[in-house]
């Protein structure tokens, strides 16, 4: 497989970079790891495995409470890591809520909704209060941690959900968009970057749209936060939620970006411990945010190892990773598409993407082809990535999906291009 | 032999391919219906078939599903072998091809017991693809849960 494209992209070197990720120097089934499910969870470098365990072996204590040096010392780390976190979506730290990760966030901000629909929150919350008959509005491409919560707060509340739908290119139809929203919108959710497309949604039009009739945005900025400069507040988004995992971090911590106004307005989801300023036997009185949504012990060190893992992506560059990965798509789509039998699922022209393409083999399962590129060393992706309702669009119950990051070479996307390139053989499929 | 190979034997793909006993019969006359689904990948199967109230056996076996070849060979296999079997028997084969699948390479499938079936064995050195050649087995062990 040869390629016009140089195989290293100004501005980043992967195979540099690659030394400071121990899991990829290893051998997989005889073969060098070509790690290409990153969009599933990212590897973690380095400098974020030492942060977590530089914190647990010489500060670790309960944040927020306590005397003790120790104490103190964590409550710092952890606290730096809230501002370290938000700055890299461009937030002050009091908009940043500590999760366990987007899905905790999106269930957080969908039962919250729920709890001020039920009068709790008082008269500030009343503005997010769904009465039968309003329309929560999501799209078709949705991961499903996007679009089940919104399902639930529908059927308790009464609201309608419906769906702003894909075109055939993976791209959202704008034009149904801007009917589908109206006046009964309260609420519209919808992802950044598809998990299944890699396709840069355009939030600028939809929260435009949403603006016009007073709905609260939510975005899911999972597969954009490791792969693209991001400032949510410019953005204009109410509402935002990332992963850790998938960005270089630890597992177990997420965040949840919140315009002030409206985490100052929103009624607490989980309570306990941490979040309140007054108890009695009889009720409570809540804490302002961020704090008001972390009841109970937070992942403090998973917390400090994600602000390590930002503090490594900005220090690469968030411009020159995005320009690495779309070249590295660009690569993956460009060969893909000479190889016969394959379909590339999203196949818009002329949009901004990141480093993910899914696609169907023709005559094999996506869980035979995935073993196939397995017993080659390469670890991709297979299933519905839970998109199930968007696979079925395209008539599928499955793909194959290749996600890159920083760390991803040219010549591994050639060699997946070869390896992609003998499976239909492999299977009989070609006849 | 490769590992891989080893778990995509001709036979395998040869049943994926040319599924027997493939194309659900008409509920007229079953009395043993399943429908499983693997909510990992999206595989389901529906398996259908007719135990005889004299002999306690197995008749008519049919079965439809869409899936990975796995799962469709093993679906298939699993029907030529069980056909006019005794239900006893037959728990008991679902019983150790669970084991079988389930040992991590440790234990193989009896060729003269499992017949094509057997060509599964590689399956077990691969844990992620256990549920997938086990569909099918659930199905009938459903099925004649509900007879």
């Amino acid at each position: 497989m040869t390629s016009a494209l140089p195989q290293t992209i100004p501005g980043l070197d992967a195979a540099a970079l690659r030394a400071d990720f121990p899991i990829l120097g290893q051998q997989v089934n005889g073969r060098p790891l070509i790690y290409l499910d990153s969009a599933a969870t990212s590897q973690k470098p380095r400098q974020v495995l030492d942060a977590e365990r530089d914190f647990l072996t010489h500060a670790n204590s309960a944040v927020h409470r306590g005397a003790h040096t120790l104490a103190a010392e964590a409550t710092d780390l952890f606290e730096d890591a809230r501002a370290t976190v938000a700055g890299f979506v461009g937030a002050a730290p009091e908009q940043l809520v500590w999760t366990s990760g987007a899905t905790m966030g999106l269930n957080l901000v969908a039962y919250a909704i729920g709890n001020a629909t039920l009068g709790r929150g008082g008269a500030s919350a009343a503005r997010f209060a769904l009465q039968p008959g309003d329309e929560i509005l999501t799209t078709a491409i949705e991961h499903h941690a996007n679009l089940i919560p919104w399902q639930e707060l529908a059927a308790r509340t009464g609201a309608v959900l419906k769906h702003i739908p894909a075109r055939e290119d993976g791209t959202l139809d704008l034009d149904a968009a801007a009917s589908l929203i109206g006046a009964r919108t309260r609420l519209v959710a919808f992802t950044h970057v598809s998990n299944v497309l890699g396709i840069v949604n355009p939030v600028a039009e939809l929260v435009a749209l949403a603006r016009e009739v007073g709905a609260v945005t939510v975005l899911d900025a999972c597969q954009s936060a490791p792969h693209l400069p991001l400032d949510l507040p410019a953005l204009g988004v109410d509402l935002a939620v990332f992963s850790g995992h998938k960005m270089l971090g630890p597992y177990g911590v997420g965040g949840l970006y919140g315009r002030a106004e409206v985490l100052e307005a929103l009624p607490p989801f989980l309570t306990g411990g941490s979040m309140i300023t007054t108890v009695t036997l009889d009720g409570a009185e809540y804490l302002p945010p961020p704090q008001r949504f972390e009841a109970g012990t937070q992942p403090v060190g998973p917390a400090i190892g994600l602000s390590a893992a930002v503090r490594y992506l900005g220090d690469v560059g968030l411009a020159a990773i995005h320009a690495h990965e779309s070249a590295l798509a660009t690569r993956l789509g460009d060969g893909l598409r000479q190889i016969p039998g394959i379909r590339l699922l999203g196949d818009a022209a002329g949009v901004e993407r990141v480093g993910l393409w899914s696609f169907d083999v023709d005559g094999v399962h996506a869980h035979d082809a995935g073993q196939f590129l397995d017993s080659r060393g390469i670890a991709v992706r297979v299933g519905h990535h839970c998109a199930a309702p968007l696979h079925r669009q395209y008539g599928i119950t499955a793909s194959v999906r290749a996600s890159a990051a920083l760390y991803n070479t040219a010549d591994e996307i050639d060699e997946l291009l070869d390896a992609v390139s003998g499976i239909r053989a492999y299977f009989g499929a070609e006849s | 032999m490769s590992d891989l190979d080893g778990l995509y034997r001709e036979l395998i793909l040869d049943h994926s391919k040319h599924p027997q006993h493939f194309g659900l019969a008409a509920e007229d006359g079953a009395n043993a219906t399943s429908h499983q689904r693997n909510p990992v990948c999206g595989d389901e199967i529906t398996l259908r078939a007719r135990i005889t109230s004299d002999g306690d056996a197995i008749r008519d076996v049919t079965w439809e599903g869409s899936g990975c070849s796995i799962s469709q060979a093993s679906a298939s296999m699993l029907s030529d072998l069980v056909e006019g079997m005794p239900r006893t028997e037959a728990r008991t084969l679902i019983d150790g091809f669970r084991e079988a699948l389930r040992s991590r390479g440790q234990l193989e499938l009896d060729e003269d017991v499992y017949g094509d079936a057997a060509a599964l064995t590689g399956v077990s050195k691969f844990s992620a693809r256990v549920k997938c050649a086990m569909l099918a087995w659930v199905a009938l062990e459903d099925a004649l849960a509900r007879a």
